[in-house]
């Protein structure tokens, strides 16, 4: 069920939740995102080319953040915008990583879209910037 | 080789149409830690109004990326595709994409920006369905690093 407009208030926060991310994961975002660059999946050629490891496809953390945004929402189709900026890599070493992902509502429109602030942190670093959703919530 | 600028408000030869199924969805949805019933079960898609699964918000950039290849791959455009980094992604949905959907992307060089030895380039892919409908607006800032 999608939240009404009822069920939100501005400064309402969304997690933190802390998301897994396993180089598994990256190979599947590979294949279903088109986006095979190795730097993504082969440890040896991301450390060739001068990064320290495996480094998560930046659309991937994006892909991420909307999945919580989107669970928050009740329905994913309710996401009407989405954008960020990418400021920092998410290493992902051989154990695997996690990112941490929250929001709060910036403002609500007259038209019921909530505009929401979404943070995204790996290590303690932000790895998305001025990163906003906007969801259409119900009447 | 340097980016030509020259390419700066050129709209580039649509690419498509791309069909969306279910099983893309799921996979793609599976990927990102999506888990709203919605990307794997048609009867909740359409309980909630929806033609058949809907794709993760996300998902765009698929279809957006592979129409963005008759920039960033033209010769003529000067892009060195290993020295690209992805900037910033908007996306602006006017309806979710479902399965069923064929979905074709054209992309405009909307700018292109040399600062610092870098090039700043935004480009804008409107992806439209079978109906010539618009689906979303995909706009995408790549940064070309300059050499070393």
């Amino acid at each position: 069920m999608a939240l009404s407009r009822t069920d939100v208030g501005v400064g309402d926060t969304i997690g933190p939740l802390a998301v897994p991310v396993t180089r598994e994961a990256l190979v599947a975002y590979a294949d279903a995102s088109l986006d095979r660059n190795p730097i993504h999946q082969d440890e040896e050629f991301a450390k060739g080319v001068g990064l320290p490891d495996v480094i998560a496809h930046g659309m991937w953390t994006m892909g991420a953040a909307s999945s919580v945004v989107a669970a928050w929402a009740g329905d994913a189709g309710r996401v009407e915008q989405f954008r960020t900026r990418f400021t920092a890599m998410v290493v992902v070493p051989r154990d695997g990583a996690e990112v941490e992902v929250r929001g709060v509502v910036k403002s609500i429109d007259d038209d019921g879209r909530a505009t929401v602030d979404v943070s995204v942190s790996a290590e303690g670093t932000k790895v998305l910037g001025r990163c906003t959703a906007v969801v259409r919530l119900d009447p | 080789m340097s980016v030509n600028t020259d390419f700066a408000g050129r709209t580039m030869a649509p690419a498509g149409p791309f069909p969306v199924d279910a099983d893309l969805i799921a996979q793609f949805a599976a990927a990102v830690g999506a888990s709203d019933p919605i990307h794997t079960d048609a009867v909740a898609a359409r309980a909630r109004g929806y033609r058949d699964v809907v794709a993760p918000p996300t998902m765009a950039v698929r279809f957006e990326q592979q129409a963005q290849a008759a920039y960033v791959g033209d010769p003529d455009a000067g892009i060195d595709f290993s020295r690209v980094v992805h900037g910033e992604q908007a996306f602006t949905h006017h309806r979710p994409i479902v399965a069923g959907d064929e979905i074709t992307g054209t992309t405009t060089v909307t700018s292109i920006r040399e600062a610092g030895g870098h090039a700043m380039i935004t480009v804008t892919t409107e992806l439209t369905d079978a109906d010539t409908e618009p689906v979303c607006t995909a706009v995408s800032t790549i940064v070309v690093r300059g050499g070393d």
